[in-house]
């Protein structure tokens, strides 16, 4: 479904990514592990080109979006993408929203778009928030709403950059139920995260990045249990 | 002549002097929003020829004195054959003055809008116009809509200069009424309460508009 050829991406002389290859099948969860500044959210970020790949090449769905001639908006409705920051449209309330991308981006009936978001509102249990606007919410019931607000234009890949890395302990859990349960729909995510215990039990493949590289790479057993690089090593010595 | 007297007795001349000051105040508002606008998004085009000529604009019109910039407009341009009634000056110079000024007000409230906010929108496969459109400029309005309502008033309060090109406006009236009336104080002080009047009125509004937009949401 994601295919990335020698991904590379500079910051003027600041090598970020350095040749990131990796092919993702429909339905499976990668999650991406890694210290800060390992490249792992730019990586995630390469791959709806919110950040411009300085060289290699991503293909989705057998289409190359980093040829020139393609129109990434047209991937982009495809790939949802949740925030550490949330990032949702203060001056709309939750309803909105949702719907505003499916309405404007897709031109569905409005009516319809809600109908749709209010089934997301109730999978992510917060139907009740539907008139409220997002600063009357918690960083948890944000987040949910974030999810919701991606999931409304039905993409086919789901990106996650750090979801749970703004929010007070105590809500982290219920986003992650809530992507858990995504996970078991069979949605195809990739999902960079500190949250292990997560990784562990949600991910089919677990990517360690380090130094703009992915330096491992397997199912979580082979990860968590049984770290080959040394540096894998270290990491969750420190974190796990 | 007690003020009051003065205002009553010479009425239709301060009433027609009012309309022709708020027909300036609102095509004026109203020109140099939209331009302003306009002027905002080209300042921050990716062609460096675009941003150029937005930037010289602004700095041009910020510049220079209005007065220099009407008689330009109003006499200048007809030395070329451009000919303008003096209400089409008048009007034209209050909305390319205030542009400039709006527009850097605009530009600092798009450019204060957080970054996530375009990212995210991006990320739903929101064009760049849409999410200028229903993301950018809604937020970046709202915060700097105290400023909007200083140049608002500064509209209506420069609009006063029109009277020396022969525009009837309230200050031109003025000097009617002294001239009739030998008084050159008491029509002063009738005027200038009137716009205190008309700028009063609208910060209020103005105060009024902020606080509901508050009231929805504090994000």
């Amino acid at each position: 479904m994601i295919e990335v050829r020698n991904l590379q991406k500079h910051f003027g002389k600041l090598e970020i990514l350095k040749g990131i290859d990796l092919e993702v099948q429909k339905g499976e969860v990668v999650v991406v592990i890694g210290p800060s500044g390992s490249g792992k959210s730019t990586f995630l970020r390469c791959l709806n080109l919110l950040e411009e790949p300085t060289g290699g090449d991503i293909s989705f769905e057998g289409q190359s979006i980093t040829a020139k001639k393609h129109d990434i908006n047209i991937t982009r409705e495809k790939m949802g993408m949740v925030f550490q920051q949330f990032n949702l449209f203060p001056h709309k309330t939750v309803l909105q929203n949702i719907t505003l991308a499916p309405v404007k981006v897709k031109k569905i009936q409005t009516s319809e778009a809600e109908k749709i978001a209010m089934e997301l509102l109730r999978t992510v249990g917060l139907e009740d928030k539907k008139d409220a606007y997002p600063s009357q919410l918690s960083g948890g019931q944000k987040q949910r709403i974030a999810i919701a607000r991606a999931l409304a234009m039905q993409p086919h890949v789901m990106l996650f950059d750090e979801p749970t890395s703004a929010l007070d302990p105590e809500m982290v859990g219920e986003v992650l139920e809530v992507m858990k349960k995504l996970a078991e729909d069979g949605m195809t995510m990739i999902i960079v995260t500190h949250e292990m215990g997560f990784a562990r039990e949600v991910g089919d493949r677990i990517l360690f990045m380090d130094g703009g590289v992915i330096v491992e790479q397997g199912t979580p057993a082979e990860v968590f249990g049984n770290p080959q690089n040394i540096r894998t090593q270290d990491f969750l010595s420190k974190v796990l | 002549m007690n003020i009051f007297n003065m205002a009553y007795e010479y009425r239709n001349f301060f009433l027609s002097g009012l309309q022709y000051t708020l027909l300036l105040a609102v095509l004026g508002v109203f020109f140099g929003f939209v331009l302003g606008i306009a002027i905002a998004l080209l300042r921050m085009s990716k062609w460096w020829l675009v941003r150029f000529i937005a930037t010289a604009w602004v700095e041009f019109l910020r510049g220079t004195p209005m007065l220099v910039q009407l008689f330009l407009i109003h006499y200048g341009l007809a030395t070329f054959g451009i000919e303008f009634t003096a209400m089409e000056s008048g009007a034209i110079t209050l909305s390319i003055n205030s542009s400039a000024y709006l527009a850097e007000i605009f530009r600092a409230g798009i450019q204060g809008v957080d970054r996530g906010q375009v990212e995210a929108a991006r990320s739903l496969g929101m064009r760049q116009g849409m999410t200028m459109r229903f993301i950018v400029l809604p937020q970046a309005l709202k915060s700097v809509l105290p400023a909007i309502g200083n140049e608002f008033i500064t509209i209506i309060k420069e609009s006063s200069i029109v009277s020396f090109i022969g525009v009837m406006d309230l200050m031109f009236q003025s000097r009617s009424v002294s001239t009739i009336t030998y008084d050159g104080f008491t029509p002063l002080v009738i005027i200038a309460f009137m716009y205190f009047v008309m700028t009063f009125t609208l910060s209020k509004l103005l105060g009024r508009l902020e606080r509901r937009l508050n009231t929805d949401d504090r994000g």
